[in-house]
């Protein structure tokens, strides 16, 4: 059996009295993508914040690519092969669409390193830059301001970015968020071919898209993961239909 | 060394403290509730001082002066908010650093247009000129012992007004959620100058008294604004409490070290270097203390989820 | 090249050759006193060039950068001092005299400014925002009440430096001389921040201001690259201000003061803060401010101030926003 991308054992946090996360076991297979849902307010964004470096986890450990890197930065989990989409868009606005890919680029290939070497005339970073904003369609903006793209651009440029980077795992945090039909059918078709190149663990709203994508999917209620598994299993699962319908359920058995 | 003189600078480092509350406090909240960080509070201080020492001079009362000093700073105040302070908090640090420094030159210069250059003078009233016995056999300045009991019932004050009243309830709602309050129908704007203006005044008050122990004249608000900045950050930037605690932590720290520091050194090292060394020292003091409060609480001793 | 960058170019060469230009026109018409002011300029735009990079291209607003400044001009005095004394500035465990040679005094003023900026940024560089810019300042009149109470370097009166340190080849007593030094040096200064602001470190850079989160992610830590920066920009800074000791023959706490930081902090935001020629337009309008309406008025800060709060107010890019349009990162 191959190597989980990820693993999460017994991933715990509390804020006071508040247990955002409650011992949550997972694991990214390789070439796999794995949707986690659950109503808002559930923990999602803690959980993301913990697998991606952002937050301490109290208990637990975060095993990514064989590695634990629970105590580790963001910075060198993303070095290690974690690339990730931020629900709200993150970027770096004045600089151009291409300029925030070549700096993707160049952070992969050195980091901060280089002195001397101007980086607007390095034509490596270009051309491997525009080759990643072709793949998600945005190769035509290259030359404006992140900061003018529209909201839908801007979620293309966050997967771009984290494509950049050639990870193994992908973490992608509602990246449908904001984005009409036609943007939603063609990123859907995009992960689904991505798929061969990195796992992903995805957050998402849209039921839609985690049924359309999902090899598996884990439903996280209260900070606990109340069921896991394919999504024929969690589309029939009672557990699951009563944390999302409830009184729903109710109502049309009576 | 006796009890009775350490019991006096004791005193002092307090009265110091409570000198540093009052400006700490002001800088404090405004930066609390209104998110912004304001150079000219010093000037403020400044304008408080000069009022009380321009009336008190005039009118032959000290009380006057004070007052005159604390309504002038208030004035002061919600003038430069209403004028500059307002278009400021919604721009970045920088800006608000950079207007606020350009105010401090503005006050400065035309307090030296108005008042000229020399100091003025400000005595101490005649009721409190004379001293108090202390336990210990000592004595100290009345007029000392009033200003700790001024700033000790102001920060009894502040706490009734941020815990009892309307005003306060509304400041502590803007210091969780300042986009909240609008929606919810305060009047932000009025609510904003009204925190400035309070903030103002009690640096004027600061000033009128310690006017009456130092000279009055352009320039001595800085030296004391940065000490308050020194106070919030070891306070916790947004917490009235942590004004007060750091502000009298401060106060004795820098007294004591002063006083103690070259006696000190003066046990192992020969008596100049002992007086160079701790002198030196005793100047870095509070410093040191910021840098080794940071050290282990990176946001201040009480900090506050401020946005 | 875009119109936008053409513009930029044009202002920068404008400013360039006026500053050259202006000294060696007084030159000829025999006013040594404008020369001075030249220096001043120079050097204080060199002062603002450093930082420059950690403000303009970094974010971090600095309200300490005086310390480094003070730092610089304080290894000029002292040296001087001890070269003519003849005495050590350290006798144990090594003995360190002082020196008569500018280029060892520039040396050490950059490596005492950057173990300067390695200390007080590894502390400050933990914290953000209003904090950071507090315990800039902080550490700042840490260093100049350290200064006051020295008296064997002058406490508060200062020191004078008797006798300009030497140059090889060039007579550095000769105001023009000096004042093609410093051009030289800012020139130097100049290219460096260019070349770095348009390397992968300035790109690291830039992004640590805009986005660190961003940064982070993308895998490059956003401290260590802000580290450097203020480390490189506190050289310069030091550099500066050691030119500055040697100009004027005079170091005093002064040059350690909050009211210093708030000064270098002014030019490079009149000029246009994160524009590479704003540091120079901006110690230019501030001497200039200085030495004519301030021989016009005593109120001259008053008119400073104004002018300083509606830069803030209204016109946020500066003389060189002003003439060349906004700035653009692509």
């Amino acid at each position: 059996m191959t190597e989980a991308l990820l693993e999460l054992r017994g991933l715990s946090k509390a804020f006071g009295a508040l247990k955002a996360t409650d011992g949550v076991d997972l694991t990214v297979r390789p070439n796999e993508i794995h949707a986690l849902i659950g109503p808002n307010g559930a923990g999602k964004s803690t959980l993301i914040a913990q697998v991606a470096g952002g937050l301490r986890p109290d208990a637990g450990r975060v095993v990514l690519l064989g590695e634990d890197v629970t105590g580790w930065s963001v910075a060198r989990r993303a070095r290690l092969g974690l690339g990730r989409t931020f629900q709200v868009s993150s970027l770096a606005l004045e600089f151009s669409v291409l300029r925030n890919v070549m700096l993707a680029v160049q952070a992969r290939e050195s980091g901060a390193r280089g002195f001397w070497k101007p980086v607007r005339k390095d034509e490596g970073l270009r051309q491997e830059a525009l080759g990643v904003l072709a793949r998600v369609g945005l190769d035509a903006r290259a030359e404006l301001a992140a900061g003018a793209l529209s909201h839908g651009e801007r979620r293309l440029l966050e997967v771009a970015l984290a494509l950049a980077l050639r990870p193994k795992l992908l973490l992608l945090d509602e990246p449908m968020a904001g984005l009409g039909p036609e943007g939603t059918r063609e990123l859907t078709g995009f992960l689904q071919a991505l798929k061969a190149e990195a796992g992903m663990l995805l957050v998402e709203h849209d039921m839609d898209a985690v049924f359309a994508l999902a090899d598996r999917i884990s439903v996280l209620v209260y900070g606990r993961i109340i069921a896991s598994g394919t999504p024929d299993e969690i589309r029939t699962s009672a557990a699951v239909r009563e944390a999302y319908l409830g009184d729903h359920l109710h109502a049309e058995k009576a | 060394m006796s009890a009775a003189f350490l019991i006096e600078q004791l005193l002092n480092g307090v009265q110091l403290g409570v000198m540093l509350f009052l400006m700490a406090a002001g800088l404090t909240l405004v930066f609390g509730v209104m998110g912004l960080i304001n150079l000219a509070h010093g000037s403020l201080y400044m304008t408080g001082a000069f009022f009380c020492a321009w009336i008190a001079g005039a009118t032959g009362s000290f009380w006057l002066g004070l007052a005159g000093g604390f309504v002038a700073a208030a004035a002061a105040g919600a003038l430069i908010e209403v004028l500059v302070i307002r278009r400021l908090y919604e721009r970045d640090h920088l800006d608000q650093v950079l207007a606020t420094f350009a105010l401090i030159l503005i006050f400065s210069e035309l307090a030296r247009w108005i008042f000229g250059d020399r100091p003025l003078y400000l005595d101490i009233p005649a009721v409190l000129g004379g001293a108090v016995p202390l336990p210990g056999g000592g004595s100290y300045s009345a007029y000392r012992l009033a200003i700790i009991g001024v700033g000790l019932a102001m920060a009894a004050g502040l706490y009734l007004l941020i815990t009892k009243t309307r005003l306060g309830m509304q400041i502590r709602a803007g210091e969780s959620d300042r986009e909240m309050i609008g929606a919810l129908g305060v009047d932000i704007r009025t609510l904003y100058t009204a925190v400035f203006a309070l903030g103002a005044a009690l640096a004027g008050l600061a000033g009128g008294l310690v006017g009456a122990l130092q000279s009055v004249q352009v320039g001595m608000g800085e030296p004391v604004l940065i000490l308050a900045f020194v106070v919030i950050i070891i306070g916790g930037i947004g917490s009235v409490k942590g004004a007060l605690v750091a502000a009298i932590l401060v106060g004795v720290t820098d007294t004591l070290g002063r006083v103690f520091l070259p006696q000190l050194f003066g046990l192992f090292l020969p008596p100049s270097e002992a007086t160079s060394v701790g002198s030196s020292l005793a100047a870095m003091a509070i410093y040191l203390l910021m840098a080794g409060v940071l050290a282990f609480r990176p946001k201040g001793l009480f900090p506050v989820d401020v946005q | 090249m875009g119109p936008e960058h053409r513009r930029e170019l044009i202002v920068n060469a404008v400013l360039a050759l006026a500053l050259l230009a202006a000294p060696l026109i007084a030159v000829t018409l025999d006013e040594p006193f404008y020369v001075t002011l030249a220096s001043r300029v120079a050097i204080l735009a060199l002062a603002g060039v450093g930082l420059n990079l950690a403000l303009g291209a970094g974010g971090m607003v600095s309200f300490g950068h005086a310390a480094f400044f003070g730092l610089g001009g304080y290894v000029a005095g002292i040296a001087a001092l001890h070269a003519f004394e003849d005495s050590h500035f350290i006798a144990w465990p090594l003995e360190i005299g002082g020196s008569e040679h500018m280029l060892v005094i520039w040396g050490i003023a950059m490596a005492a400014s950057a173990a300067a900026a390695l200390a007080i940024g590894a502390i400050s560089l933990r914290t953000t925002g209003v904090y950071f810019i507090m315990i800039t300042l902080a550490f700042a009149q840490m260093i100049y009440y350290f200064a006051v109470s020295l008296p064997t370097y002058g406490g508060e009166d200062g020191l004078s430096i008797y006798l300009r340190a030497t140059l090889p080849l060039v007579d550095a007593d000769d105001g023009l001389t000096f004042f093609l030094v410093c051009y030289a040096l800012l020139a130097a200064a100049l290219y460096f921040s260019h070349r770095l602001i348009g390397a992968r470190f300035g790109a690291a850079l830039l992004c640590a201001r805009m986005n660190p989160e961003r940064l982070a992610t993308l895998g490059i830590a956003p401290y260590p690259v802000k580290l450097t920066a203020f480390v490189l920009s506190a050289m310069m800074t030091g550099l500066a201000g050691a030119l500055y000791a040697e100009l004027n023959g005079f170091v005093s706490p002064a040059m350690l003061s909050w009211q210093r930081s708030g000064e270098i902090i002014i030019f490079v935001i009149l000029g246009g803060v994160g524009r590479l020629f704003g540091p120079v337009a901006g110690a230019a309008l501030f001497i200039l401010l200085e030495s004519f309406l301030g021989g016009w008025t005593d109120r001259w800060q008053l008119v400073l101030g104004l002018i300083l709060l509606a830069v803030v107010l209204f016109a946020r890019g500066g003389v060189v926003g002003l003439l060349a349009g906004r700035a653009r990162h692509d």
